[in-house]
Parts: structure tokens; sequence; C-alpha cells
């Protein structure tokens, strides 16, 4: 196994592992915020909009967690700066 | 695969070239001042009017809405900013149902200009609104300790401005992408439904984190009466003048 395969191989298991593991926090945080929003909206209709509001921001900043990880997987697998420079490098020889 | 519409090169003359990003962005540009100079050349204050000056009315009296209920007491003084922001993200998200359109806020460079302004705009905002001095102190808010904390966490926010938007924009081309390849029929459709739904989205929360990092920036920290400072008191406390 020559370099490049090396890094084929560690870019896209770890890809597969951040979008994996990443996603789980995101989820539950997202999961258990939206629950309590509709518990609260229940109780409170009168500040709909204010609960809908805090709701959306709080939930964009718990999914930027999850894209965090999708930019990270993505630039693995489609821009790899390691990848990048070991073509770069075989090219050269 | 494109990962982004910086990719796409339209024209080239040495190190300039003219790439998705920029054409699209002075397309979205141009739309969008030469459309509010055609709406805004003849208005009427009477109950006859255009119906292209009662969209712009909706859209402006609620993004007006949405800065106060922020907590900025006078939106007129913020919404040539935010309601930018807000129009050009959201026009640039809604023109996906526009067949060769790539949205220019699915590239990083777009998205981290937008961040810029905006970190440039919160110190802006809070000098003007309590000078230098007072601007400075929000730094140090409970102690000096904190100051590297609050420094890192004015970076840190817009690199996630930045990102958050970016990969937002970026995965439903990706994903609308990688659909057609495998299922070309129905179901992109769907989900290029569900990418302007997250593209409304996206924009309005960029808008109202600017809006809430302004708040924050432009609140008064040393005028506070109260020596319980709940927010229930207060709340009550600035809502009985309205009623008396």
């Amino acid at each position: 196994m020559d370099n490049i395969t090396l890094i084929a191989i560690a870019s896209i298991v770890t890809a597969g592992l951040t979008i994996a593991l990443g996603s789980i926090g995101p989820a539950l945080g997202e999961g258990r915020a939206v629950a309590i929003a509709l518990r609260s909206l229940a109780q409170q209709p009168d500040s709909a909009t204010t609960i809908t509001r805090t709701l959306f921001v709080g939930l964009a900043m718990i999914e930027s967690i999850a894209i965090y990880c999708f930019v990270v997987s993505m630039i693995l697998i489609f821009a790899n700066p390691f990848w990048g420079h070991a073509i770069t490098q075989a090219a050269g020889k | 695969m494109r990962l982004s519409p910086d990719e796409m090169i339209f024209w080239q003359y040495g190190v300039i070239r003219l790439n998705g990003t920029i054409l699209f962005t002075w397309g979205l540009m141009l739309m969008l001042a030469v459309g509010a100079k055609l709406v805004t050349r003849k208005l009427s204050t009477d109950l006859k009017r255009s119906r292209w000056q009662n969209l712009l009315e909706i859209v402006v009296t609620g993004i007006e809405k949405q800065i106060e209920d922020v907590g900025l007491s006078h939106p007129e003084k913020y919404i040539g900013f935010l309601g930018t922001l807000f129009l050009f993200v959201a026009t640039a998200s809604l023109c996906t149902v526009i067949p060769g359109y790539e949205p220019p806020t699915g590239s990083l460079s777009t998205t981290v200009a937008l961040a810029l302004c905006v970190l440039v705009a919160v110190p802006l905002f809070g000098i003007e609104e309590q000078g230098l001095t007072g601007y400075l102190r929000s730094y140090v808010e409970p102690t000096v300790i904190m100051l590297p904390f609050n420094i890192i966490s004015e970076l840190s926010r817009t690199l996630a401005l930045a990102v958050r938007l970016f990969g937002n924009m970026m995965s439903g081309t990706m994903i609308l992408a990688i659909l057609l390849t495998i299922t070309p029929f129905i179901f992109p459709i769907a989900m290029s439904t569900l990418g302007l739904l997250t593209g409304m989205v996206q924009s309005y929360i960029f808008s109202i984190l600017a809006a809430v990092y302004i708040a924050a920036a432009t609140r008064d920290h040393k005028s506070k009466p109260e020596p319980d400072a709940t927010p229930e008191s207060t709340n009550n406390d600035s809502k009985r003048p309205t009623h008396g």
C-alpha cells in the first residue's frame, strides 16, 4: 500500500465517522430543544412569537455543530489537501 | 464534483478570473437594486397603490418588527444593514428555482465577506451608541479575566456565521447533485423545495443573529437601576409606563 491509498482510506473512513458521530449530539440536542419549546408553546400560547424566534436561533446554533462536521467531511472527500499534496508529489517524481 | 460556484470560471485574463460566485452576486445586486428603484419610482401614500409597493412595505415593516423584537429600540437605524443582509441571502437562496443558477452563498468567500461585514458593523454600532470607552468596557464586563474570552467569542461567532451559511447552502446543492445521479426524477424536486425552506430559515437566522450581536453591543451596561435584575421584573417595569 502506497501513500496515496493510505490517505484515501484514512480520508474516507474519517469522513464517514465525522458525520456519523458528529450528528448524534446535535440530533439529541435539537430534539430536546424542540420538545421543550413545544411544551412551553402549549403552556403559554401568548408568547408564541418570542418562543419561536428563540427556538429558531437556538436550533441554528445547535445545528451549526452538525454543519461543521458536514463541512469537514466534505472537505475530506472532495477537497482533501493531503490528497492533493500526495498527487502533486507523485506527479513531480 | 464542484464544491462551490467558485470553480465555474466564465472568463479569465491573467490572475483576474470571473467565476460563478462573482457573476451571480452581480446578478443579484442588479436585480435587487433595479427592482427597488423601479418599485420606489412612483410611491403613493393614499390607499390606491401598486402591488409591488405593497410587497416592499410588507417586507420592510416585517424586518423592522423583527429587529424591534430582538431588542433594538430604533429599528430604522439598523434596517439598512440588517435588511440588506437578509434580502441578499434570501434572494440568493430563492433564485435557486432558476435553472443553471447556483447560490453565491454556497461559496465560502461570499459568506466570509458577509460575516466580516457583521464583525466590523457590531463595534461601529456599539461605539456610536455608547461611546468608545463605554463599548470597550463591555469587553471587561464581569471581570478583566473575561477579556480574552470575550475577544475569542467575537471571532469564533464570526467564523460560525460564515461556516453555518456556507455549510447549509453547499449541502443543499451537493445533496441535489448526488441525488440526481441516484434517483433522477421526482425526489430532487422535493429536496430542492426543502432547500428553499432551509435557505429562508438560514437567511432569517443570519440577519437575526447579526441583530442579536448588535443589540448586545449597543445595550447600555450602566443603566440598571433595579437591584434585582430578573427578566420578569425588568419587563414589567418597562411595560408599565406604556399602559399608564
